[in-house]
């Protein structure tokens, strides 16, 4: 099996608090890890040393078995980030110009122009999240739930093996919510890799095959879903499992 | 308007004088606008401002020192925007102090040279606020190869610039090194300010940046329209700007943006009308 992303014994301190410890799995093409903890627990945290965002302390991280210093692959990487959180909504540009801007991962020298064939993958995109029939509007006219529908395709656009999402329900309608929830289990069922925290954690635990979850001193445990008993998989439910020091 | 009898279209253009600020004009209305865009939506207008204040210092010390005033000017935008990182960086959570910072120093200086320049006052009081009659042929050429060194970056960033305005982490993330793409950024701003002096006025350039954009921030439907619509109206600003202060006798940085800013409110009537 193809294996994706190592997560080696990392760990990661915030100036007043140890979040990570010694945290480590290995993801193979096609497993859907879902990370499950407390706020503040270091799900976000995992995240972001994964797309360096944060810069990785201890331990060591693999993507596609190159380590995480060297690899400049960006384009195999998605990120979908909680709902619009830098955007400004009174910002002019349509759905279709967010979603291309992304192409640029892939081509990564200035003087590319959009070709046919580009605009072709982001009609194709747009379809797979349903928003193709708003690609010329303007962005912050749409709703938080299809903001981060584009926000999705747009992470699609360089066509990712690896998708990284970070509460992308936040603030999201329940509608729009299980919309978001079956286009993430299509492209994993398409054999796209995902790693998910999200704050309904049922839900989560439903889609996920794998699990990681956060318990006290940032200790990490990585968990087959379908290992799980009947009960163990209530006491995720209940909380039991998942609380952090603080 | 006090216009001048007898005098028609054709023979304004037949002065070299005005040829020559018809052509900066134009030139300056292409490039302002473009670097406007990404200043305005990245919320850092006060650099322009700032910017501008220093070029003024640096005009003042070409003219105390017999240097090009718009070399001069070149020289402390550059330095000035090299200052707004310094500050930037020491400052992270507050970075509109920096702006403010190096504004203060710009105008701090400039009132101090100002006092040394015995013949030239007039001369820096031109720069403030533009001037029709006072472009060299050697400030014509440095403004067309400047603008053009300006609007060919413009065009090789376009999608760098769109995308780090739009969500800089994602920019980062997708492989644009956003520090260089946001250095280079600032010293087009710092050439566009120096170039434009002459003309529009260290004073007015930051407007010229600002009110097209926001002009076309009102009827743009997309990015790449609200590029387009900002230069169309930076064109009708400057040209008409010009032809105006022209007739009427009138400071053309001045008029520039006053009409800028005149149809900027009809625009914004007109929007809310509908």
């Amino acid at each position: 099996m193809d294996e994706i992303l190592k997560v080696d014994n990392v760990s990661f301190d915030y100036r007043d608090a140890n979040v990570l410890r010694n945290v480590s799995f290995t993801l193979n093409r096609g497993d859907f890890l879902g990370i499950i903890g407390a706020n503040g627990a270091g799900k976000s945290t995992l995240i972001k040393l994964i797309l360096q965002i944060l810069p990785l302390a201890g331990g060591s991280i693999e993507l596609f078995g190159t380590d995480l210093a060297k690899f400049r692959d960006n384009h195999r990487i998605g990120y979908v980030a909680q709902k619009a959180s830098s955007f400004n909504s009174q910002f002019p540009a349509t759905v279709g110009e967010v979603v291309m801007a992304n192409l640029y991962s892939k081509r990564r020298h200035p003087f590319f122009r959009y070709s046919r064939t580009d605009h072709k993958k982001c009609d194709e995109v747009l379809e797979t999240v349903g928003m193709l029939e708003y690609k010329d509007k303007l962005i912050g006219n749409l709703s938080g739930g299809q903001q981060q529908r584009v926000f999705i395709a747009r992470a699609l656009i360089s066509e990712p093996e690896l998708l990284l999402m970070d509460e992308p329900t936040v603030g999201v309608d329940a509608i729009q919510c299980a919309q978001i929830t079956d286009i993430i289990t299509r492209l994993n069922q398409g054999g796209m890799t995902i790693v998910m925290t999200n704050h309904d954690t049922p839900e989560l635990i439903r889609l996920s095959s794998k699990l990681l979850i956060f318990c006290s001193h940032g200790n990490g445990e990585f968990l087959n879903r379908a290992d799980l008993t009947v009960d163990e998989v209530n006491t995720i439910y209940a909380g039991k499992r998942g609380h952090h020091h603080d | 308007m006090r216009e001048r009898e007898g005098i028609t279209m054709i023979d304004m253009f037949s002065y070299a004088f005005m040829q020559r600020a018809f052509i900066a004009a134009i030139i300056i209305a292409f490039i302002a606008p473009c670097i406007g865009v990404p200043i305005v939506l990245k919320r850092l207008s006060a650099i322009g401002d700032a910017t501008s204040h220093s070029a003024l210092a640096g005009i003042a010390i070409g003219l105390l020192l017999g240097i090009n005033p718009v070399l001069g000017g070149l020289i402390f935008s550059v330095l000035a925007v090299l200052g707004i990182e310094f500050f930037r960086k020491a400052f992270s959570k507050f970075s509109e102090i920096a702006a403010v910072v190096i504004m203060s120093a710009g105008i701090g200086l400039t009132a101090l040279v100002s006092g040394f320049i015995t013949s030239g006052a007039a001369n820096l009081n031109a720069f403030m606020f533009g001037s029709i009659v006072a472009i060299s042929d050697f400030e014509l050429w440095l403004t067309v190869i400047l603008g053009a060194i300006v609007l060919s970056a413009f065009a090789l960033m376009r999608h760098e610039l769109f995308f780090i305005t739009f969500d800089e982490e994602a920019a980062r993330l997708s492989g644009i090194k956003t520090g260089l793409v946001n250095t280079v950024l600032m010293l087009l701003t710092a050439i566009t300010v120096s170039v434009a002096s002459r003309v529009v006025g260290a004073l007015m350039i930051s407007s010229l940046m600002v009110i097209p954009v926001a002009c076309a921030m009102m009827i743009g439907k997309s990015y790449r329209l609200t590029v387009i619509w900002s230069v169309i109206f930076a064109q009708i600003f400057a040209v008409f700007g010009l032809i105006i202060s022209y007739f009427a006798d009138l400071r053309p940085g001045g008029t520039i943006v006053l009409l800028g800013v005149i149809t900027l409110i009809i625009l914004m009537i007109f929007k809310r009308g509908r």
